[in-house]
């Protein structure tokens, strides 16, 4: 399953922080950031729950970089 | 600008006011006056500097280290200190190398919000309402809720909302929005329009045949939003370049910090120069910021695909857009791509009448048919002689599969193919020339010429192959269904020299993956296809170009880079586009890498202080920036 988020966030270098935080979530296969266009695609693991699961990139996120913000 | 961005300018300018006047304040020498020069500096650091400072904190907190806050606060802490620590009062650098990083901060962040509007103003397409009869009256309703088969109107100046089909009025519309193309495309009852054109002349209603979610608009920004993330190389590499080089400045910076004086002390026994170092090192975390590499490479692809979205060439990926640059084999599909895809009269030879009798004779003759050679036939005389009434002849006795016998204006008229001309003893020039369908005619048993119906080249056809070759694509190739002879005519009025006919469409995919492992590593293979029977090659292929595939599902599915009309040009503006962003991406790297390498080397060696490393730093963004939004213009 795929779905595609709203983000906000500052800088290139951050997005790509955000990118790699949210692949090393549990339940994502795999997630790309695009800067430019300010939004993360997500892949999901078969059976995960999406919206638990983009709680936790939210959280794992905001260790790396405190000022973004995944719109869910 | 944003509220957030404006905050920022306004604090630079306080702080810039007050670093000047700060300048002019003589403070005495002592030690109250001296603690209130720190004082005041320290309040206009923490001005400018206070959200670095806080970002930095939570960053060591967050175990993220080596993040540009880090680094910023590191270098202008550690100067304040320095200058504390020497006595020499000089707070300037501290504050002026965390001003100019803000200012940097805040141009970066305004250039990408721009040209974030830029493209989204490029691709500004979507239609807001779609107006629906209601109970006599025009209500406007959100497109998403209108279902397939309901009659929408659209006025003059709206854009069409939804796909659909003209049900009654006749207009312009105008597709620039689409295709890149300015010219205005006629539209009546029974034309299938798509949307996001705009209408141009007048009113019409539109009977919708697909839901606003599948509908060319839908699909195309979908498209065009999903592109950037499919990476490119170049994009990898940078985002891998900037999570190695910035801890390794930080580890250089230490070692500078710390060796050259352990050495000079303790070996050359010259004493401790750990200020000098610990100076020397601090300039270089201010080099070390990755920023103008970071923030160019991926906006320099968004420009670019913006770019070339605007000039009517949807590319699905920077990726993409990184290939396409080093194509150096175009394979095109002849029907479609080359030529119109349908059949009309190329040639009309007549032999003892003249050409408008020839064509009136054979439409008049052919008034009845419903075959394609005979709506060819009468669609020319229409075409070439639109002021004359056509009307059919007065006696019409169809041959099944020869062709026609008519009696026009007391002549008796054949047409048809060679065994219509055979039966009826005609002397025809019989012509070994296999191209297209010949058709013959005779007016009173007098053999009166022939017309050729053939798939017509497109107009732009040979001036496209001609721009290919002109942009050094080494091989430029024809695949083709046709047979040899024909094939080679249309190939050499074209200028191709390499083509492959008498095609079946799986033959297609075998000599694509013959190309493919002919070629060296680094070149790409780039095929052009109408989209129809071509998806197995279009995936095939390093790169997969579908024409004309506005309404074409499957080919904006298997096509890596789609044009939005079916002139062949495009192929070689795409490829233009391609290299001029690869262009600018690399210019960015190596002079982003490089000015930073001679920084760095100029710091560790004492040429470079503080200020030449900001200014090289927040520079060097600001023309890497610059340098990006150029892709966005794709016009020369």
């Amino acid at each position: 399953m795929k779905k595609s988020y709203k983000i906000d966030v500052d800088c290139a270098v951050c997005a790509d922080k955000m990118e790699q935080a949210a692949k090393k979530t549990t339940g994502v296969k795999d997630a790309t950031v695009n800067f430019m266009a300010l939004k993360m695609n997500v892949e999901f693991e078969d059976g995960a729950d999406a919206g638990s699961v983009m709680q936790e990139v939210l959280k794992n996120c905001k260790k790396v970089e405190d000022d973004c913000e995944i719109f869910l | 600008m944003t509220k957030k961005q404006k905050k920022v300018l306004i604090r630079i300018i306080i702080a810039a006011v007050a670093l000047v006047i700060l300048f002019f304040i003589p403070f005495g020498a002592g030690f109250i006056p001296q603690a209130v020069k720190l004082l005041l500096y320290l309040a206009v650091y923490v001005l400018i500097g206070y959200d670095i400072l806080r970002k930095a904190f939570k960053g060591i907190l967050n175990k993220q280290v080596f993040d540009e806050n880090f680094l910023m606060a590191i270098a202008t802490v550690g100067a304040f200190v320095l200058a504390i620590y020497s006595g020499s009062g000089d707070y300037n650098e501290a504050i002026a190398v965390m001003l100019f990083y803000q200012i940097g901060e805040l141009f970066q962040a305004v250039a990408v919000g721009k040209s974030r509007r830029n493209i989204s103003e490029l691709m500004d397409i979507r239609p807001d309402y779609a107006l629906v009869e209601q109970g006599g009256e025009l209500v406007s309703v959100d497109p998403d809720e209108v279902e397939v088969g309901t009659v929408i109107t659209v006025r003059v100046g709206d854009k069409i909302p939804i796909d659909g089909r003209i049900v009654s009025g006749n207009t312009t519309l105008n597709t620039a929005a689409l295709t890149g193309e300015s010219m205005p495309r006629d539209a009546g009852p029974g034309d299938d329009v798509i949307s996001g054109c705009i209408n141009l002349t007048s009113l019409v209603k539109i009977e919708t045949t697909r839901e606003f979610g599948e509908s060319t608009v839908s699909r195309i920004l979908e498209l065009v939003e999903n592109s950037s993330s499919n990476k490119s190389r170049s994009e990898n590499f940078i985002s891998k370049f900037a999570r190695v080089y910035t801890p390794l400045v930080c580890y250089l910076a230490l070692a500078l910090a710390i060796l050259p004086p352990l050495v000079e002390g303790l070996i050359l026994h010259n004493g401790f120069t750990f200020d000098t170092w610990i100076y020397r090192a601090l300039t270089f975390l201010v080099i070390s910021c990755p920023c103008a590499l970071v923030i160019s490479i991926p906006l320099t692809f968004f420009a670019g695909i913006g770019g070339a979205s605007k000039a009517g060439v949807l590319v699905k990926g920077s990726n993409y857009l990184e290939t396409l640059s080093k194509t150096s084999y175009v394979v095109m599909d002849k029907t479609g791509t080359l030529t119109k895809g349908d059949f009309e009269v190329t040639d009309v030879s007549p032999v003892g009448i003249d050409r408008h009798d020839f064509l009136k004779y054979a439409a008049m003759g052919e008034w009845t048919s419903t075959h394609p050679v005979a709506i060819c036939l009468r669609n020319e005389y229409t075409r070439e002689f639109p002021d004359e009434e056509l009307k059919g002849a007065e006696e019409i006795t169809e041959i099944s599969g020869l062709g026609v016998m008519a009696r026009i204006d007391r002549h008796e008229i054949l047409i048809g193919n060679a065994k219509l001309m055979k039966r009826y003893g005609i002397d025809y020039n019989e012509s070994t020339d296999t191209a297209g369908t010949r058709i013959y005619m005779a007016v009173d048993t007098e053999y009166a010429g022939y017309a050729i119906i053939d798939d017509a080249v497109k107009e732009t056809s040979k001036e496209a192959i001609r721009k290919l070759k002109a942009i050094n694509v080494s091989h430029v190739i024809m695949l083709t269904g046709d047979g040899d002879a024909p094939a080679r005519r249309v190939a050499d009025e074209l200028g191709i020299s390499e083509v492959y006919s008498q095609l079946l469409p799986e033959d297609k995919v075998s000599i694509v993956e013959k190309l493919i492992s002919e070629k060296n590593d680094s070149e790409v293979l780039a095929f052009v296809g109408d989209g129809i029977n071509d998806a197995p090659v279009l995936s095939r292929s390093d790169v997969g170009i579908a024409m004309g595939a506005l309404g074409s599902d499957a080919a904006i599915e298997a096509a890596d880079v789609v044009l939005m009309d079916d002139d062949p040009l495009k192929i070689s503006k795409a490829i233009q586009i391609a290299r001029k962003c690869m262009r600018i991406v690399y210019e960015n790297i190596y002079f982003a890498i490089g000015v930073k390498v001679i920084c760095l080397i100029l710091g560790a060696v004492g040429l470079a202080n503080m200020w030449l490393a900001i200014f090289a730093d927040v520079g060097v963004m600001v023309i890497a920036v610059l340098n990006a939004i150029r892709a966005l213009r794709t016009n020369s």
